[in-house]
C-alpha cells in the first residue's frame, strides 16, 4: 500500500475515467488496509481509490506500478478479491497513506461485486498501456517502468509460474467445456431441423392434424426453446404450460389487482410473480404468453396493450366507462392533474395513470395542455 | 360376370379408400411426433450430463455464459424463451436471467422520478450489483443487456440505446427517434448539452433543435438550467455521475408512487 499516493482524484487532462466500482476495501498485502470501504475508480493512467464517507480522503496509483494482477474468487463469507503485484515504490514518490510496506502486492476486496467488469477493464488497459501514449500534466510517476525491468523481485517469477499454471489448467476446463457445449448444440441443432420439416408436414396436412397433436408440438418446441416454425412467433400460446399459468394467474392477482384499482402493469407482475416462486422463474414471455389465453379459458383477467405499448393485466370488473368515468371527476373536482398528480391521489404509478388519462382523452371527455412544465388535463368543455 | 360401375358400391368404396387416406395421414403426423418425443428425451439425456459436468461453469463464467447464448441463436435456439425449457430446467440459466430482470425493473422503477427513465448501463449495473447482496453471483454488463432484451416482451417501452463507448438504458415508452438519441450521444460528455452546441456540431436549425429538446423535457429526461452562465444548459440526469453514489433517500422513497 505504499505505492499510493494522496490524490484530488480530479482527472487530468487525457486522462479518462474507464471505470468505478463501489464497495471495495483495500488490503495491503494480506492485511486489511487502516481505510474502510471505498468507490475503485479505474482510469486510462491510474487507480484511484475514493472512501465512501470521507470525499476528501483519496487515493491514486499511477498503472505504471502495476507488474500483473490475477483474481481470486469469492467463496461463503468472503468477497472476491483481484491481488495486483505491484513494482517497487519509486525513491521519489509523493505521500501517501502509508509509509512502508512489507508486501509488494495490495488486494482489492470486492464487496459489492463489480470484479468481472473491473477486472475486463483493467485487462485491457494494462494490454493497451494509453498513459504511455497519453502524457499528462503533471506528469504521474511513470519512471519506474523502465527501471523496474531490471529490479523485478523474485517473487514475481514465482507468481508468474503459477498464474501460467492456473491459466492453463482454466483454459484446459474451458475448452473442455466448449468442446461439450460444442457437441450439445450439434445435437441441438438436429432438433431444430426436424422441427422445421415436421412443421412443413403439418402445414401441408392441414386439417388432418388433431388440436391435441398441435398442443403436443407447440410443448416440444417450448422444451427446446425453438421458435415455431410455421407462426415464427417463439411458442405462441397453447401449451398445456401456459394454459396452467394462466389459471394460477387467475387466482392468486386477484387480490393485488383490487389493491391497484383493477390494473397492473406487466412489469409489475412479473416482479411479483417472481419475487413470491423464489425459483423456477417465469421468463416474460412465459408470463405474455399466459396472459393471452386468459380469454379462452373464460378467466376473469384481461391482457390490454395500450397505444403507447404499455402491457397491463386489467381485472374484467372494473369496465372502461368505470375507469374513463372516474378519471373525468377527479380532473373535474381538482380543475386540471397532471399524471404525477392523479397518480397520488389513486395511489398508482405515473405510468398507470398517465394510460387512464389519455383514454379519457382519447374518447373525447378531457382535453390536454402540452407544455415543458408538463402534460395537464382539463374536463373537455367543447 | 362383375360389373364395375358406379353404383353405391363403388361410391362406398370410394369413400373407404378416402378415409384409409387420411387415416395415413394422421398416423403420418403421429409417426414424426413420436420420433421428435423420443429425440428430446435423448437430447435431453445429453443435456443433463452436461449439465452435471458444467453446470457451475454457467453461474461462475460470464465468458462462457456469452458463448453459450451465441452457439445457441446461430443454431435459432433461445435457451431463455421459457422458464419451463430444458435449458432453463437444467442449467438453470433461466432463474439466473429472470430474476436480473425483476432486479433490472426495480431499479428503473426506483429511479424513474429521478431521470425520466433513462439510466447509463454502467449505473444500472452498480445499482444491480448493491440490490444484489453479497452472497449473490457477479453480473457482468452483457448479462444485463441479454436479460433486458427478454423484457421488451413485456411491451412496457425497453430498450437499448447506444451512446459513446455505452449505452443508455430506457425502461419507459417515450418515443425516442434518431433526432433524440443523436442529441443524448452529444450530451454523454458533459452531462449536459446547449442549443449552440447542437446547431454546430450537427448542423441543424434553431427549431429542429428546440423542438427536440422540449420533446426531452417533457418526458422528464432532460432538466433545463436556466441560470447557466452564457445560454441555458440542458441536463441529463440520466448521465449524472455523481449520482451515482447517491442512494435514494427515505423522503425521497416515501414520495415515491409505485
Amino acid at each position: 500500500m505504499d505505492r499510493f499516493v494522496w490524490s484530488s482524484g480530479l482527472l487530468e487532462i487525457n486522462e479518462t475515467l474507464v471505470i468505478q466500482q463501489r464497495g471495495v476495501r483495500l488490503y495491503d498485502g494480506e492485511e486489511k488496509g487502516k481505510m474502510d470501504l471505498g468507490t475503485l475508480l479505474l482510469s486510462t493512467h491510474r487507480l484511484l481509490w475514493r472512501d465512501h464517507k470521507n470525499h476528501d480522503c483519496c487515493i491514486a496509483m499511477p498503472l505504471s506500478q502495476i507488474v500483473l494482477f490475477e483474481e481470486q474468487a469469492g467463496g461463503i463469507g468472503k468477497s472476491a478479491k483481484i491481488v495486483v503485484h505491484l513494482h517497487p515504490a519509486p525513491s521519489n514518490k509523493e505521500p501517501g497513506p502509508y509509509q512502508t510496506s512489507k508486501y509488494s502486492y495490495i488486494k482489492l476486496s470486492f464487496k459489492e461485486h463489480g470484479q468481472i467488469e473491473f477486472s475486463r477493464r483493467l485487462s485491457e488497459e494494462m494490454t493497451q498501456k494509453r498513459w504511455e501514449r497519453m502524457p499528462v500534466s503533471p506528469p504521474i510517476n511513470s519512471s519506474t517502468t523502465s527501471q523496474a525491468g531490471r529490479t523485478r523481485a523474485v517473487g514475481i517469477v514465482g507468481i508468474e509460474r503459477k498464474l501460467e499454471e492456473k491459466r492453463k489448467e482454466m483454459d484446459k476446463n474451458i475448452s473442455e467445456a466448449f468442446e461439450d457445449l460444442s457437441k450439445l448444440m450439434e445435437k441441438a441443432k438436429e432438433m431444430v431441423e426436424l422441427s422445421r420439416s415436421i412443421a412443413s408436414k403439418i402445414k401441408d396436412k392441414q386439417g388432418d392434424i388433431t388440436e391435441d397433436e398441435t398442443i403436443r408440438f407447440k410443448s416440444y418446441l417450448l422444451s427446446m426453446g425453438i421458435a415455431n416454425p410455421v407462426t415464427r412467433e417463439t411458442h405462441g400460446s397453447g401449451t398445456h404450460y401456459h394454459m396452467q399459468l394462466a389459471k394460477q394467474l387467475g387466482e392468486i392477482m386477484l387480490a393485488p389487482l383490487e389493491a391497484r384499482r383493477g390494473m397492473m402493469a406487466l412489469t409489475e407482475v412479473y416482479c411479483l410473480v417472481n419475487r413470491a416462486r423464489g425459483m423456477e422463474l417465469l421468463s416474460p414471455e412465459d408470463l405474455v404468453n399466459a396472459c393471452k389465453m386468459f380469454e379462452a379459458l373464460k378467466l376473469p383477467l384481461r391482457l390490454r396493450i395500450f397505444d403507447s405499448g404499455v402491457m397491463v393485466i386489467q381485472l374484467q370488473s372494473h369496465s372502461e366507462e368505470e375507469i374513463i368515468a372516474s378519471a373525468v371527476d377527479n380532473v373535474s373536482e381538482k380543475g386540471s392533474l397532471t399524471s404525477e398528480e392523479f397518480a397520488k391521489l389513486l395511489g398508482l404509478s405515473v405510468l398507470l395513470s398517465k394510460e387512464r388519462l389519455l383514454l379519457a382523452e382519447k374518447m373525447g371527455h378531457l382535453c390536454r395542455d402540452d407544455s415543458v412544465e408538463g402534460l395537464r388535463f382539463y374536463p373537455n368543455l367543447f | 360376370m362383375h360389373r364395375r360401375g358406379v353404383g353405391a358400391g363403388a361410391i362406398a368404396k370410394k369413400k373407404l379408400a378416402e378415409a384409409k387416406y387420411k387415416e395415413r395421414g394422421t398416423v403420418l403426423a403421429e409417426d414424426q411426433l413420436a420420433q421428435m418425443s423420443k429425440q428430446l428425451e435423448t437430447f435431453k439425456t445429453h443435456l443433463e450430463e452436461f449439465a452435471s459436468k458444467h453446470k457451475q461453469e454457467i453461474r461462475k463464467s460470464a465468458q462462457f455464459r456469452v458463448q453459450f447464448q451465441d452457439m445457441c441463436a446461430t443454431i435459432g435456439v433461445d435457451p431463455l424463451a421459457s422458464g419451463k425449457g430444458f435449458w432453463s430446467e437444467m442449467l438453470g440459466v433461466g432463474d439466473f436471467y429472470y430474476e436480473l430482470g425483476v432486479q433490472i425493473i426495480e431499479v428503473c422503477l426506483a429511479l424513474k422520478h429521478r431521470n425520466g427513465g433513462l439510466i447509463t448501463l454502467e449505473e444500472l449495473h452498480q445499482r444491480v450489483l448493491k440490490g444484489r447482496g453479497k452472497f449473490a453471483q457477479d453480473v457482468s454488463q452483457d448479462d444485463l443487456i441479454r436479460a433486458i432484451k427478454k423484457l421488451k416482451a413485456m411491451g412496457n417501452g425497453f430498450g437499448i440505446i447506444p451512446v459513446g463507448g455505452t449505452y443508455l438504458v430506457q425502461s419507459v415508452p417515450a418515443e425516442l427517434n434518431m433526432d433524440h438519441t443523436v442529441v443524448l450521444q452529444l450530451a454523454e460528455k458533459k452531462g449536459f448539452v446547449t442549443v449552440s452546441e447542437i446547431k454546430s456540431s450537427l448542423k441543424w436549425e434553431t427549431e429542429r433543435t428546440c423542438h427536440v429538446l422540449d420533446d426531452l423535457l417533457k418526458e422528464g429526461l432532460a432538466w433545463l438550467d436556466g441560470q447557466a452562465a452564457g445560454e441555458p444548459q440542458y441536463w441529463l440526469p440520466a448521465l449524472f455521475s455523481e449520482l451515482y453514489s447517491q442512494d435514494v433517500t427515505p423522503e425521497e422513497a416515501s414520495e415515491m408512487v409505485p
